[in-house]
């Protein structure tokens, strides 16, 4: 493998010094002169007709501004795709969930905001309210959209093979029901934007956005003006996770039209119950899987039936129930595939994408049931998967799931076999089992997720790089960094590829006036999109570097060798001159040369049919194993994870801190939404409303984690890149119930696991000693 | 209105504040100090944490009026000039942070805890740890981070 410069080194983040010194600004952080404070009036009810609302007594409130109701926006509504856009910025003729937003006010402080917003008199109707998925589905539950009588937002049924016959011929098969739980993303920076309206006619705002772009389109079209007036300019981003950062809330819209009516900059940010009660979060899905095997454990057949919680809009929902469809035929080799999926509206906030988007929920549902069929059949935990996991692709193949999938580097079983050879599993049965009431266990999985993801519509990345007369470089992108280290990743590209140093990169945040557009920061795209991007925009710059050095040398340009800081002919490698002194030359050359190179993203769009599931959503695919172990009180039932070990084929670690610590932080989050994370909702009404009670994991509560590399240097990636974001959030759960699993001899199919479901469990199969 | 003097990062202010005014507000919206951050703002999350008196507090639970007479180090005071505190240069050194909203108030409980205990057990450094969320990082590369300022600070 080459030798690299920059790539595979444990440099320092690239925004480390400006986020310790405290200096990096957030959208809470931003404000202007005259700034106005926003808030939005919400509704009491979770589905109810609003027959009036009165805004007059608000109005008076002395430093009340401007009021808004869903009236003034004119009848916009926005969603994922033309068909499904069913949510306005406020509720007009009806709510649909609990505190959906009715009305906005703008004011010279928070408090008098909130006071007006007491003052706005709405008359509802209300309306019967349905909260399950399964009920919602059924004949004469209350309709939520006119426009889907029957309460199916989404609705798919896709048949690869022929399942009936391969369950006949099967030796074992199984039927269960699974349900992942109602969990959010848990960013510690709650949604903001500042807003100002200017009255010639054009939008800025500082908005908390993971991926602005979808922002700027849906400004552009709410207010009816061109692209070119909308200007995003971004602040940090306190963590994202999909969802909500990705798409835009009730506030992002009003600030805007209040500065519009107001004439003076507004700003909003959500205080964290307004987030726990509206934001939107992970679906809710129930999952009834079928699955065959052959004695010797070969997978014959899977048929899955996945009803998903989708709350009040649909948001971005078609594509959560395709992911959720796809993710069942991988990453073991599956010849038979039946897959019918429902997301159903029900009275509740709106669910939506979030880290492990829609692959979290299929691959618990089928590593769980894998395992169960292994101990059926007797067949050791590792060795089925290692029967069923699909091999690496030799160089210049690859392989092609029933549905269309294509990867050229699968990692899955030198991770299952790094795993299996690491202490944690090797030694577990000489490690302690018992230990007063705690009975310990380990578990495994073997899981996958899709990089670089191509949706519908708008895909590439754009990226430029102006080289200074300094020798300095500004790297421009539309990417996002929301904090997973991708500026710092797009930076060590940059250097890489011109032959620059490191530190003399500079990128900064996006400006829509003056950024490539860029999709967003989802689906782990940004390193292998516009990680491409960088790479051909900075060998774009270099060939100009290259031309300069040429004509000052009187050599030919591939004659000219850039790296590590320095520039030289190849013939005379001691005639070498730093790269300060070649930017010199280049920009000097002639009456003031623009040594500027541009590059995007060449994959494209690759053709999805989410109605027959065909297709492949991502440019490819990263696959992970990881064992648990944990300890389980068996008279209490809690648990106490004291070990992760994480193997994960990420193609090649660019920047190897950052992979590390997406990995320990994802696996995090999957071991919170497996065993702590859950809403408690009654009738739509959430119960957990504060942090205090809906439980995140703390520094007391995680594990020692291992992250081990697994090397494939994918032949797509910039530099062997594969995804590095959402691998562990997806193989966590599945190993952390298959090590409950181990400790207690009971099998968990509703997540979270929580110490009230153990006990019951445990007592239900008179395993219980208390 | 209320007249109160906050001493925060060794400069005394004069202020007029409302008695309800927490010293978060104070802090960020007079002071202009932003690197606090507010995240939950009911004292669970820790993404305010300042120190007073060199322990560590949820600005957002404590209300201006009682800061009076105190020391209040926020993230702003931390750094010498140009010369990181080593719980700041450890951070970025290890990498111990990614979206860097729980930074400010993670670098202060740290250093807080070092002061006490300057050679504190992994033990001790989650549970001094225990007040500030942190979602992006699975707390490792924190917890390695506070172990590389316990060796820089032995110099």
């Amino acid at each position: 493998m080459e030798e690299y410069s920059v790539i595979g080194k444990r440099l320092p983040r690239i925004d480390a010094k400006e986020k310790v010194i405290g200096q990096a600004k957030y959208a809470a952080d931003c404000s202007l002169p005259g700034m106005l404070w926003c808030k939005v009036a919400r509704a009491p009810y979770a589905h109810a007709r609003i027959l009036h609302v009165d805004t007059s007594a608000a109005l008076k409130v002395p430093g009340v501004k401007a009021v808004i109701s869903g009236k003034d926006f004119g009848g916009y509504t926005w969603g994922f795709m033309a068909t499904t856009r069913d949510e306005p910025p406020l509720a007009v003729d009806k709510v649909r969930y609990l505190y959906e937003g009715v009305a906005a006010v703008a004011a010279i402080d928070e408090e008098t905001a909130e006071e007006a917003c007491e003052l706005i008199k709405v008359e509802y109707e209300e309306l019967p309210g349905v909260f399950d998925p399964e009920e919602a589905l059924r004949e004469g539950s209350p309709v939520i959209h006119d426009y889907r009588p029957n309460n199916v937002s989404v609705e798919y049924h896709w048949s690869f093979g022929d399942v009936e016959k391969a369950f006949a011929e099967s030796y074992i098969v199984r039927e269960d029901r699974f349900e992942t739980g109602k969990v959010i993303t848990g960013f510690l920076e709650p949604p903001a934007s500042l807003a100002y309206y200017d009255p010639s006619g054009s939008i800025t705002v500082w908005p908390a956005k993971q991926s602005p772009y979808f922002h700027y389109r849906h400004l552009a079209a709410c207010f009816r003006l061109p692209l070119s007036k909308i200007r995003i300019i971004q602040p940090f981003i306190g963590g994202g996770f999909g969802g909500t950062k990705n798409d835009s809330v009730a506030g992002d819209f009003c600030v805007v039209m209040l500065s519009k009516k107001a004439g003076k900059p507004v700003k909003y940010v959500y205080p964290m119950e307004e987030v726990l009660t509206t934001c939107r979060r992970r679906h809710n899905m129930i999952i009834y899987n079928k699955m065959g095997m052959t004695k010797e454990g070969i997978l014959t057949a899977v048929e899955s039936r996945v009803i998903g919680n989708g709350g009040a809009y649909t948001a971005i929902g078609p594509l959560t129930m395709y992911l959720t469809g796809c993710a069942t035929t991988m990453p073991y080799r599956l010849p038979h595939y039946k897959y019918d999926a429902w997301r159903a509206f029900t009275n509740n906030p709106v669910s939506a994408a979030m880290r492990g988007h829609g692959f979290t929920h299929t691959r618990f549902a089928c590593d769980i049931q894998m395992g169960m069929l292994a101990e059926e059949l007797g067949i050791d935990p590792v060795e089925i998967k290692m029967r069923n996991a699909i091999d690496n692709p030799k160089r210049g193949e690859e392989y092609r799931t029933i549905n269309g999938i294509s990867f050229k580097t699968c990692g899955l079983k030198e991770a299952l076999k790094s795993v299996a050879g690491e202490r944690l599993w090797a030694d577990k049965d000489r490690m302690e089992k018992e230990k007063g009431p705690i009975s310990y266990g380990v578990g495994i999985s073997g899981t996958t997720y899709q990089g670089g993801a191509r949706q519908l519509g708008h895909q590439s990345c754009g990226a430029m790089v102006r080289i200074c007369e300094d020798g300095t470089v500004n790297l421009i992108t539309g990417a996002t960094d929301c904090g997973q280290g991708s500026d710092t990743v797009l930076a060590m590209i940059a250097a890489e590829e011109l032959g620059a140093r490191y530190e003399d990169i500079s990128i900064k945040r996006v400006d829509s006036a003056y950024t490539p557009v860029d999709p967003g920061s989802y689906g782990s795209r940004v390193t292998l999109l516009a990680g491409q991007a960088t790479q051909l925009a900075a060998r774009d710059a270099k060939k100009q570097l290259m031309q300069a050095a040429a004509s000052a040398w009187g050599v030919a340009p591939d004659e000219v060798e850039i790296k590590s800081g320095f520039a030289y002919p190849k013939s005379k490698p001691d005639k070498r001159i730093s790269f300060e002194k070649l930017a010199k030359i280049a920009c000097y050359e002639g009456s003031g040369a623009v040594i500027l190179g541009r590059g995007h993203s060449s994959y494209g769009l690759e053709e999805i049919d989410f109605n027959t599931g065909t297709g492949n959503g991502g440019t490819s695919y990263s696959f992970t194993a990881q064992t648990v172990r944990l300890g389980v009180d068996m008279e209490t039932g809690k648990v106490d994870v004291t070990d992760f070990t994480i193997a994960h084929d990420g193609g090649m670690p660019l920047h190897p801190v950052s992979v590390e610590s997406q990995n320990e932080g994802g696996a995090v989050q999957g071991q919170s939404q497996a065993m702590y994370e859950q809403f408690i909702m009654e009738k739509g009404f959430t119960h957990n409303r504060t942090l205090l009670d809906y439980k995140m994991p703390r520094s007391t509560d995680v594990p020692d984690i291992k992250v081990i590399d697994i090397i494939t240097d994918d032949p797509d990636g910039p530099f062997g890149a594969k995804e590095a974001s959402e691998g562990s959030i997806v193989s966590t759960p599945p190993a952390l119930v298959d090590a409950i699993h181990a400790a207690t001899g009971v099998w968990f199919k509703e997540l979270p696991v929580t110490p009230e479901k153990i006990v019951r469990a445990l007592k239900e199969k008179g395993k219980w000693p208390g | 209105m209320k007249q109160i003097r906050l001493k925060v990062n060794g400069l005394s202010h004069e202020l007029e504040v409302k008695p309800w005014a927490t010293l978060l507000d104070t802090l960020r919206e007079d002071l202009g100090l932003t690197g606090t951050k507010e995240g939950c703002g009911q004292g669970e999350c820790g993404a305010c944490t300042v120190l007073m008196d060199g322990k560590p507090v949820n600005a957002c639970l404590i209300l201006a009026m009682e800061a009076q007479g105190k020391e209040i180090l926020t993230i702003e005071g931390l750094a010498q000039g140009d010369e990181l505190h080593p719980v700041q240069q450890a951070f970025v050194d290890i990498g111990g942070m990614q979206c860097g909203f729980c930074t400010p108030g993670m670098v202060l409980s740290a250093k807080a805890l070092l002061d006490e205990k300057p050679e504190p057990t992994d033990e001790e450094i989650r549970k001094g740890l225990e007040g500030n969320f942190c979602r992006c990082t699975g707390y490792t590369k924190i917890i390695e981070s506070v172990r590389a300022a316990v060796e820089r600070m032995k110099g």
